[in-house]
């Protein structure tokens, strides 16, 4: 099975996709990993106002079959959590990218981006 | 890994559905097809399928084969009428569970030797074989090991018996629950069991690997949805159906684990026996409760269980539970908080959160 993964996002090795506009990233879960989680019932995001480094677990996603993390791709400060998706996240598969977004962050240092993979690299990963 | 796993009769089957594949005792076995709810959603509303050719499975043959069988296990076998199956299990000298099981009770040959099957859990196949042989000869109970020879489906869900029917001459409504009988599918010989692991009726069928993956096919084509081992838990949870070596294992007793229904502790003399006198003239120290969790988080194996800030037990499964809209678990907490209407809480990632003890079963299905 193949997923859609857009060009104008990067990918993280922990499947967390980012779409940078200026200061501001806007940070979800891949479709592929969506997919590997399968039956989703509950999404735990971090608060508003909260700092984040690069690599934190800043938030947890329950499956019906396990629990995974969620990590932050970037350092900075949450700016606004997606609670529409936090109260039904079984909806999350149908549009990962657009409105399944998570959380948006108020970047405080870009370059950690730099080693993120872009689309095709991150497709190539996960589907081989 | 994979390649060290044993594949079922039924790999090939499960690939072209593309079921997502897991290690599971030993064995490559699918995890899910569509999905876990909606497998689990046919199964309590229409019919499933699951392949449990992983399980164990030992013919028996022998003159007095249920006496033999009795020191081993805490029920009595004597009762067992021809075609009966009994659920039970292998218990250590400290009445630790070695296993649970399904004893299927067949009847006597001409020359009025009793036949048996037993029936036991994948991961533990070998440990239960070891300890049957260790108690009784091979030759005493003739014993043969078909598990990695046989197909073994279990087909549940309210349509289960109806849907079979349409490929078998033998009358499965007159198989009662927990009874048995040989008889034919497709033509070819199958074993048909009104037992399961869902909550729901059904029947599981044991054939040979040919006709088990005509007859997977078959079930396919008559609308039956192919269910993997995820939905098997969500199902068997619901129904509070102990786990091995999730919620049960060696160190927990019958009556710890809620199944001091099996136990007949004044029968003969088995394996375990004077601590379970003992634990049921005193009751158990600790015992298995069902939890229904007040929020959205789910209290997973292995997750403490808190009263008044303190580390009383441990959750041994937890899902969240499709039927209910609900997370849901089993835990061990100490007797005294094991009354239904308890609160208690569970340490999820550092946070406690708040739980009820119910009654058991979650999900208790209809009477038709």
């Amino acid at each position: 099975m193949s997923f859609e993964y857009p060009e104008n996002l990067k990918y993280m090795d922990s499947h967390e996709y980012v779409r940078l506009e200026g200061e501001v990233a806007t940070v979800g879960i891949s479709a592929f990993a969506i997919d590997q989680l399968g039956d989703i019932v509950f999404i735990e995001l971090p608060e508003v106002g909260d700092e984040l480094s690069q690599g934190d677990v800043m938030g947890n996603i329950e499956s019906v079959k396990a629990v995974e993390d969620i990590y932050a791709p970037i350092n900075g400060t949450v700016l606004e959590c997606n609670t529409a998706i936090a109260d039904a996240p079984e909806q999350l598969a149908d549009d990962p990218y657009t409105n399944g977004w998570l959380l948006k962050i108020k970047v405080s240092e870009a370059a950690a981006l730099d080693k993120a993979m872009t689309a095709s690299e991150y497709q190539a990963k996960v589907e081989g | 890994m994979a390649d060290s796993l044993k594949p079922t009769p039924l790999l090939e089957q499960h690939q072209q559905l593309n079921a997502r594949m897991m290690g599971f005792g030993g064995w490559n076995m699918p995890v899910q097809y569509e999905g876990i709810t909606v497998e689990h959603q046919n199964v309590r509303q229409k019919v499933g399928m699951f392949d449990i050719s992983h399980m164990g499975k030992f013919l028996l043959q022998g003159d007095n084969l249920r006496q033999k069988l009795q020191p081993l296990v805490p029920s009595d076998l004597s009762q067992l009428e021809p075609g009966q199956a009994k659920y039970s299990v292998f218990l250590n000298e400290q009445a630790g569970i070695i296993d649970d099981l399904i004893f299927y009770f067949e009847g006597f040959t001409e020359s009025g030797a009793e036949t048996g099957k037993l029936i036991v859990n994948a991961s533990t196949t070998a440990k239960d074989k070891a300890w049957l042989l260790e108690h009784v000869s091979a030759e005493a109970i003739g014993f043969e090991d078909v598990s990695d020879s046989l197909v073994l489906i279990a087909v549940q869900g309210p349509d289960a018996i109806a849907t079979l029917q349409r490929f078998t001459p033998t009358d499965l409504t007159a198989i009662r629950n927990y009874r048995h009988q040989s008889g034919t599918i497709l033509e070819q010989p199958a074993w048909f069991a009104r037992t399961g692991y869902t909550g729901e009726d059904g029947f599981e069928v044991m054939v040979d690997p040919e006709t088990g993956k005509k007859l997977w096919q078959t079930l396919l084509d008559a609308g039956v949805s192919p269910c993997g081992l995820g939905a098997r838990d969500t199902l068997r949870l619901e129904a509070a159906m102990a786990l091995y070596g999730q919620d049960i294992n060696d160190t927990t007793t019958p009556y710890e684990a809620g199944l001091g229904w099996l136990v007949n502790v004044d029968q003969g003399e088995f394996i375990g026996q004077d601590i379970l006198q003992k634990q049921k003239a005193d009751g158990p120290p600790r015992k298995l409760v069902a939890l229904e969790m007040q929020g959205r988080h789910i209290a997973r194996h292995d997750y403490p269980v808190l009263v008044n800030d303190q580390e009383v037990g441990i959750v041994t499964s937890g899902s969240f539970s499709p039927t209910l809209g609900k997370a849901i678990a089993l835990a061990y907490v100490p007797t005294a908080y094991a009354k239904s209407g308890t609160e208690v809480s569970v340490l999820i990632r550092k946070k406690s959160q708040q739980a009820t003890v119910v009654k058991k079963p979650f999900y208790r299905r209809p009477k038709a």
